[in-house]
């Protein structure tokens, strides 16, 4: 369809492309055993879950590969799962998609000097909030115009 | 006097703030849209993986025995890809100037991958399976079909995401010659 | 013929606007007395016209005639009748023809019912009204007309996007409509008040009911869409932090602030210059979403064709009018004088932090939402998702929770400190408890946020009543209840964010009929998959029992549809609503072995944050009742000052 949308529908609109649904054959194969299967420690897979809810999906438009039905998304999370049960951390396993795909991958903004602005935005809008408040405030002692 | 001129100049900041955004959305407007995640891997060996038989007539292969000292294609298709389809009579065509590909199939089965070389060509050397995408995951690859020039030393150099036109047989022949130095 | 004749409506009215801004231009600038008795009616005609278009695009959906290019493009004639309906604002052309015939309309009510404002700043308010209908008025003729013929007709029409055939369709884009449009008035008042130098208290009291009116309909409209999106996605989630949310929330926020700043200046005539900015900014939000969205600048999940030519037409149209209106503002304001200091502990000072918290999230929603656009344009592609959102935005939004507890026990110009602390220990002494009982509760992977979430959800909850306390509850003015309702509703929505973060349990299962699993005390038998067909769709359906102990609660049937025009699979959820929460169930794919995929969570409380949200919605509407009674009843004379 090459008409738009419309823009108000802000908040329901799933991309019907990124979600391959049983009848879209997207795959010869099965999913990876871990893609919609948990691990049996709840601690390790709430680890998995967090770490799934930053990952951003590669073949979705913007979705977190925990809430896609892209096969990729399923393969991934198969590997976080799989991975996290071995040990590994959340981080590392952050760092080492961020390797190889760029910080675009990862819904959590890294520590990247190009990301330290949207860092420091919260200080300094509340910095700066704060001495515009201060300046409608009645100062206790001394006069000012 | 001083307290008024700062007082009209922070008028201004809000002004000042919103050009800013209208300047990012204009450039933002016109800029080519990229929808796809180029791999980081570029310049990196490739990642090694030992991949299992896909098909019955070629042989598995580990991606760490690539580096033979001449360049060669990474395919990286499905028999369930449509555009993979599209892109075969450009690989035959490759194959046939001499140039070396190896395949890797993405979550796919012997049965598929047989039907789908019977039908659409057989320009590949080796065939590996990658069923759980392992091994696009270590290359950095965001989906099918895609083709990775691997140059002698087993080094990734280029990286061509989606099918491969008649309009991009060149890039791929100069990638590869430029991977041959 | 129909459509012919919308289009001529629609040249009608673009032309009246035209003249209705000539006439405003003659009555403030020139005074011409000819132009003052015209202008009104030219407004109210304008509105009519814009409307009757948009009724007449209407009747060419239901009646499917597919002669009209739009109709063809977007629906089809086997499709459902409130489908058909709502889908006439379901595409690009409709929606912003329903923008702009809301515009239009609300542009005739200002002419009609406006009673507060002077006339000069009234007559100037309805010229920039016009200015701004004149510039989407030409988006839509010359860039997106909706009533161009198809000729030869098409025989079926290509249907609508089928997530979109959902009832939500049916209200949820008009609420949000009406409520961005909304705040187009409160800009025009903005724009009026500068130039006739009249931003004082009297400019609030008229601009608050058209922003209580603009902020109840956003209010409602991202409530319903939250929950149109929570069950429509099928992953338990109800906020992505997406392009497209941000570009709804931001103008809520900004409406927000206005709300409780204009509440300032009207009581206390302060706040001037900030609560003129607001009200542009407000605007500006609006305008910043809908350019956001439309011209697909950025990616989104919800889907969007990619148009940069409409953008770049919104863009011009944005550039025009904010940057119009901000250098109005600048330079103008600075003979605006902005009232007295306050005391810091004061009704007002509250408001103001409340103000600047409001736009600090506000400030992040946006940085958040464009840096992507930015560092792109430095080579570098980022994400900025959920992360940085609930990291950098949680806790500022709990301290504006906090701020609750305390704000509306403050007594305007100046309160003792401890009178207040002592007003507010219950408060105070609940949000502990609750914090203790949240800490003591036994979940794996509760995270301070949440557990700081409940308790001062509980504290705001009880904070929120206390202006209700010892008062003749009868003799209490709506406005006061309005309020009362709407602070609870946010502490009951945020009761609701924080239990389904903290408590919510997720169990994926592959299923073969007889299964049964256990989760939250609850039992859930897979008894069988059937495949079933509607109107326009086919489905796999999952009989599942639901049962606690020995008895059964209810029968769920969740789908995975499959829509054959345009082919798209869909899932359809099912969500069991109990007291005390969610069950949320979705059929997956099916396995090689023949087992089907479940994905079935227990959201403890969940419903909550559409609660609070219809709550906030709620008191919204009775303090505009409230107020709108009162203005009436006080009639010219000049209005008392109010404790909001």
């Amino acid at each position: 369809m090459r008409r738009l949308l419309p823009m108000a529908l802000l908040l329901a609109m799933v991309s019907a492309m990124s979600m391959p649904a049983p009848s879209f054959a997207q795959t010869a194969l099965p999913p990876a055993p871990y893609a919609n299967r948990q691990l049996d420690d709840p601690a390790l897979e709430a680890k998995a879950t967090d770490l799934m809810h930053t990952i951003r999906c590669l073949t979705c438009q913007s979705q977190s590969i925990a809430d896609s039905d892209a096969s990729m998304a399923a393969d991934m999370r198969s590997e976080i799962r799989e991975r996290i049960a071995r040990g590994e951390d959340p981080e590392a396993i952050r760092a080492w998609l961020i390797e190889r795909y760029g910080d675009w991958i990862s819904y959590k903004p890294t520590a990247e000097p190009i990301l330290w602005p949207l860092w420091a935005a919260p200080i300094l809008m509340l910095g700066a909030g704060g001495l515009l408040v201060r300046s409608r405030m009645k100062r206790r002692r001394g006069s000012q115009p | 006097m001083k307290k008024a001129m700062k007082r009209s100049l922070i008028l201004w900041i809000p002004l000042g703030g919103y050009l800013i955004f209208l300047i990012v959305a204009s450039l933002g407007l016109n800029r080519e849209q990229q929808t796809v995640i180029q791999s980081r891997m570029i310049g990196k060996p490739v990642p090694v993986i030992d991949l299992p038989e896909a098909s019955s007539s070629h042989p598995a292969f580990s991606t760490g025995d690539m580096a033979d000292g001449k360049p060669r294609l990474l395919n990286i298709f499905a028999s369930w890809c449509v555009p993979c389809a599209a892109e075969a009579p450009q690989l035959l065509q490759l194959a046939q100037r001499g140039v070396r590909i190896d395949a890797v199939a993405i979550r796919d089965a012997r049965p598929d991958v047989d039907a789908f070389l019977k039908r659409h060509g057989d320009p590949f050397q080796r065939i590996g399976l990658d069923a759980r995408s392992a091994l696009q995951f270590h290359l950095g690859s965001s989906g099918v079909p895609e083709t990775f020039v691997i140059d002698g030393k087993g080094i990734i150099r280029y990286q061509h995401i989606g099918y491969i036109g008649p309009q991009d047989m060149e890039t791929i022949l100069q990638k590869l010659k430029d991977a041959e130095s | 013929m129909i459509a012919e004749t919308g289009l001529a409506a629609l040249w009608l009215a673009a032309t009246l606007a035209g003249v209705q801004l000539l006439l405003a231009w003659a009555v403030v600038a020139r005074g011409n007395e000819d132009a003052r008795r015209l202008i009104r009616p030219v407004a109210v005609a304008q509105g009519v016209l814009a409307c009757l278009a948009m009724a007449l695009l209407i009747i060419l959906f239901l009646r499917s005639d597919m002669s009209v290019y739009l109709v063809a493009a977007n629906s089809h004639s086997m499709k459902p009748f409130i489908y058909k309906f709502a889908g006439a604002w379901g595409n690009h052309e409709g929606s912003m023809l329903l923008w702009v015939a809301v515009m239009s309309a609300s542009g005739a009510a200002v002419a009609l019912f406006e009673r507060a404002l002077d006339r000069a700043t009234h007559y100037a308010t309805l010229g920039a009204q016009a200015a701004i209908s004149l510039g989407f008025y030409a988006f839509l003729l010359l860039a997106s007309n909706p009533f161009t013929r198809l000729d030869p007709p098409a025989v079926q029409g290509q249907g609508l996007n089928p997530l979109l055939q959902d009832p939500g369709l049916a209200f949820h884009p008009p609420t949000l409509y009406f409520g961005y449009v909304g705040l187009s008035v409160a800009f025009s008042f903005a724009v009026g008040a500068l130039l006739t130098h009249q931003v004082n208290a009297r400019f609030a009291r008229a601009v608050r009911p058209w922003v209580l009116g603009a902020w109840v309909l956003l209010t409602f409209g991202i409530t319903a869409g939250s929950y149109w999106a929570y069950y429509e996605l099928g992953w338990g989630g109800w906020w992505f932090w997406d392009p497209v949310e941000n570009a709804s929330l931001m103008p809520w926020l900004a409406a927000t602030a206005l709300l409780h700043s204009a509440s300032v200046l009207a009581a206390r005539d302060a706040l001037r210059a900030w609560t003129v900015m607001l009200s542009v900014v407000a605007f500006a939000m609006s305008m910043i979403g809908t350019f956001l969205v439309r011209s697909g600048i950025l990616t989104s999940v919800h889907a969007f064709a990619v148009d940069p030519t409409r953008g770049s037409f919104i863009l011009a149209l944005l550039g025009l009018y904010i940057g119009g209106a901000l250098v109005l503002f600048a330079l103008r304001v600075h003979t605006v004088n902005e009232g007295a200091r306050f005391e810091p502990v004061s009704r007002e000072s509250a408001l103001v932090v409340n103000n600047l918290l409001l736009c600090v999230i506000l400030g992040l929603v946006l940085v958040g939402t464009l840096y992507p656009l930015l560092t792109e344009m430095m080579g570098v592609r980022v994400s900025v998702g959920p992360p940085y959102f609930n990291a950098v935005i949680g806790p500022v939004a709990l301290l504006l929770m906090a701020l609750l507890v305390v704000g509306p026990l403050l007594r305007w110009r100046r309160d003792d400190a401890g009178a207040v602390l002592r007003r507010a220990l219950p408060a105070v002494g609940l949000g502990v408890l609750a914090l203790i009982a949240a800490v003591a509760l036994p979940s794996p992977t509760i995270d301070w946020l949440p557990t700081l979430g409940l308790g001062l959800a509980a504290a705001v909850g009880l904070a929120s009543l206390a202006p209700l306390w010892k008062r003749n509850l009868l003799r209490t003015p709506l406005f006061t209840y309005g309020m009362v309702i709407a602070h609870l509703g946010c502490a009951v929505s945020l009761a609701g964010m924080a239990s389904e973060s903290a408590f919510s349990v997720e169990r994926l299962a592959a299923a073969k009929p007889g299964d049964r699993f256990e989760i939250a005390g609850q039992t859930v038998r897979f008894d069988s998959v059937m495949p079933v067909a509607g109107p326009n769709w086919t489905a796999m359906e999952a009989t599942l029992t639901v049962s606690r102990g020995n008895r059964v609660i209810g029968v769920a049937r969740p789908q995975a549809r499959f829509f054959a025009d345009p082919p798209t699979p869909t899932n359809e959820s099912v969500q069991m609503t109990r007291w005390n929460g969610q069950l949320y169930l979705v059929l997956g794919e099916q396995l090689e072995d023949g087992r089907w995929q479940l994905r079935i969570w227990w959201k403890p409380f969940v419903t909550l944050i559409w609660a609070g949200g219809g709550m906030i919605a709620l008191g919204g509407l009775l303090a505009l009742i409230g107020r709108v009674r009162r203005e009436r009843r006080q009639g010219r004379a000049q209005a008392r000052e109010v404790p909001a």
